[in-house]
């Protein structure tokens, strides 16, 4: 299985360190939640494991391969990256933007293959977007959109997939809806690392939780143990409750600490 | 497919349709004299009606091209080819050549100056963005070469010693495609297929480009260099077309918009389909100033403004509805 690994991974901006992590990664086969207090550098560390960011220090390497040194459409097929706004420029078709996901797979030159169809087909089925296929993107829900931004990433069959805010703006049952999607995902082996804001789902849901304050790690590991109650306190300042259902344990933010 | 194929016939037959037009409408007993083999006929045919003919054709066509390049690269459907500053750096060019005794000392002296303007147009922006990767600034950038050539364009006006001169220049800059010969057509058309090519290699960054520049990067698209390729592409084919014509706006704004849904507003397709569209447009707008005729003949680029203008309202009017 594959994995995406930064080392000593430093990022500064109006010169300050805003990401200073001594390890952060993603296998093959699992769901990553990256979870921090707003301004904690999520969406940074993230365009940096995408190869958008420049690195000041350190290494983001695939496989062992320094991300830099790959070429850019193998990069491109490998480790597939959504952005959180996810607004498309111009009305096309729900197919035609889940091609997109195709680009890097495609010769120079060469129009879309039988190979590539399927292959979108099969992004729209697993995202359960065949319904919307013929549709204009400007015309779907906040939901609809989220699901085929998804089928566009998996439509490129990564290796790794980077998303930031999979589930902002959804309604519950969308939210549960595309991480149990995700989940059903990692168990087909993709890598996945997801910048969330939910907490709740997060603990539910991820494989591995890496959490992260101030542009740092503080925490890196399966959420039972890293969702500690002490831990919640520095990360975000919050009192949580918890509890357990079906051996799985729970969280709810209840109160700020003051 | 079949949207390309009609274009083109129809862009055939406005093509020939403009053969068939005199100075003051429709004469197309030239047309059968030149076939004849009659000296007049053959005269007029092919050193007045085919320049203007090919003219429109490969200057509508390219500012077709341009526009839907530039309106995939800026991810807007109001830009146009003049956005980036080409037109007006194009336009300072020639108008320099002119007051500068160019124009008049050597042949195709105008054109030149205007191609001139439009290179050092180019070098400036690449200049100016190459510190910056985002689009944005290149837009930034071009509004401001836009003014500031808009700027020097007055002062050259201003500073003229002789009022006709400078009536020549004003109606030069209007835009016409007439008493243009086959050494303007020929001047300009390299630079028309090189640019041209550059910006066809666009249309897959310009696909990815739908998603935002961090998703088309994310694709394997290097943004640099698709901007690169843009530019040039759209500054060397606007920039030759403004030298040999003056300026012929809003076909660039309005083609790639109106065609933009039969390919279902994908980007690549549309760059293609933009070409036979500009072309057409440009075609019957020229044939129409030719038939309305009078004492003065309107000038085509008054023309295409005439009729752009209302409809960039109606465009912008229409996108603010939809928005809200």
């Amino acid at each position: 299985m594959s994995h995406l690994t930064g080392h000593q991974v430093r990022i500064a901006a109006h010169g300050r360190d805003i990401i200073n992590v001594a390890q952060a990664s993603v296998c093959g086969g699992e769901l990553v939640g990256l979870i921090g207090p707003n301004g904690a550098g999520k969406t940074t560390l993230l365009r940096a494991m995408a190869h958008l960011t420049p690195l000041q220090g350190g290494s983001m390497a695939l496989d062992g391969v320094a991300m830099g040194s790959l070429d850019p459409r193998e990069r491109a097929r490998r480790v597939a990256y959504v952005e959180q706004s996810g607004a498309a420029a111009w009305p096309v078709s729900v197919a035609d933007l889940v091609g997109l996901g195709r680009l890097p797979h495609l010769k120079a030159l060469a129009k879309q293959g039988s190979g590539d169809r399927d292959a979108v087909a099969a992004a729209l089925a697993a995202t359960g977007c065949q319904h919307l296929a013929g549709r204009s993107v400007d015309t779907l829900s906040s939901g609809e959109r989220s699901r085929v931004l998804l089928a566009r990433a998996v439509a490129g069959k990564p290796e790794i997939l980077l998303l930031d805010e999979p589930v902002a703006a959804l309604d519950p049952a969308q939210q549960l809806a595309i991480l149990t999607l995700l989940r059903d995902l990692a168990g087909q082996g993709l890598g996945i690392l997801a910048v969330l804001h939910d907490l709740p789902l997060a603990a539910r849901f991820c494989h591995r939780l890496i959490l992260l304050k101030n542009g740092q790690v503080l925490a890196d590991g399966s959420p039972q143990i890293v969702l500690q109650d002490q831990m919640l306190a520095e990360l975000f300042g919050i009192e949580v409750e918890s509890g357990e259902r079906d051996g799985q344990r729970w969280v709810l933010p209840w109160r700020a600490l003051p | 497919m079949r949207a390309l194929v009609l274009l083109w016939s129809l862009t055939g037959v406005l093509a020939l349709l403009s053969l068939c037009m005199g100075p003051t409408g429709f004469a197309p007993g030239i047309v059968a004299q030149a076939l004849d083999g009659e000296a007049t006929g053959r005269l007029i045919l092919f050193e007045l009606r085919l320049p203007r003919a090919l003219l429109a054709l490969l200057v509508g066509g390219t500012l077709g091209l341009a526009g839907a390049t530039l309106q995939g690269l800026f991810r807007n459907p109001l830009a146009e080819p003049g956005i980036i500053g080409v037109s007006g750096c194009a336009a300072l060019g020639a108008v320099i050549a002119f007051y500068s005794g160019l124009s008049a000392s050597i042949p195709l002296g105008l054109p030149l100056g205007g191609v001139l303007g439009a290179l050092l147009a180019i070098a400036l922006l690449l200049a100016l963005a190459a510190r910056d990767a985002r689009i944005s600034t290149l837009l930034l950038a071009g509004v401001a070469l836009s003014a500031l050539a808009g700027a020097l364009t007055a002062l050259a006006l201003n500073l003229s010693p002789n009022p006709y001169a400078t009536v020549e220049v004003v109606f030069w800059l209007l835009g016409s495609l007439s008493d243009r010969s086959m050494e303007h057509v020929l001047l300009a058309l390299p630079f028309m297929v090189v640019g041209s090519a550059l910006m066809l290699f666009c249309g897959r960054g310009l696909e990815a480009l739908t998603l935002g520049e961090d998703t088309a990067t994310s694709l394997g698209v290097s943004i640099r260099r698709l901007r690169s390729l843009a530019v040039i592409g759209a500054a060397l084919a606007v920039g030759a077309g403004v030298a040999v014509t003056g300026a012929i706006g809003f076909v660039g704004l309005i083609v790639p918009h109106l065609l933009r849904p039969l390919v279902g507003h994908r980007p690549a397709p549309l760059l293609w389909l933009s070409i036979p569209g500009g072309a057409a447009l440009t075609l019957a707008a020229d044939i129409a100033v030719r038939l309305i005729g009078g004492a003065v003949e309107l000038r085509l680029g008054v023309a295409t403004a005439l009729i752009g203008a209302p409809f960039f309202l109606w465009l912008v009017l229409r996108l603010s509805r939809r928005a809200a």
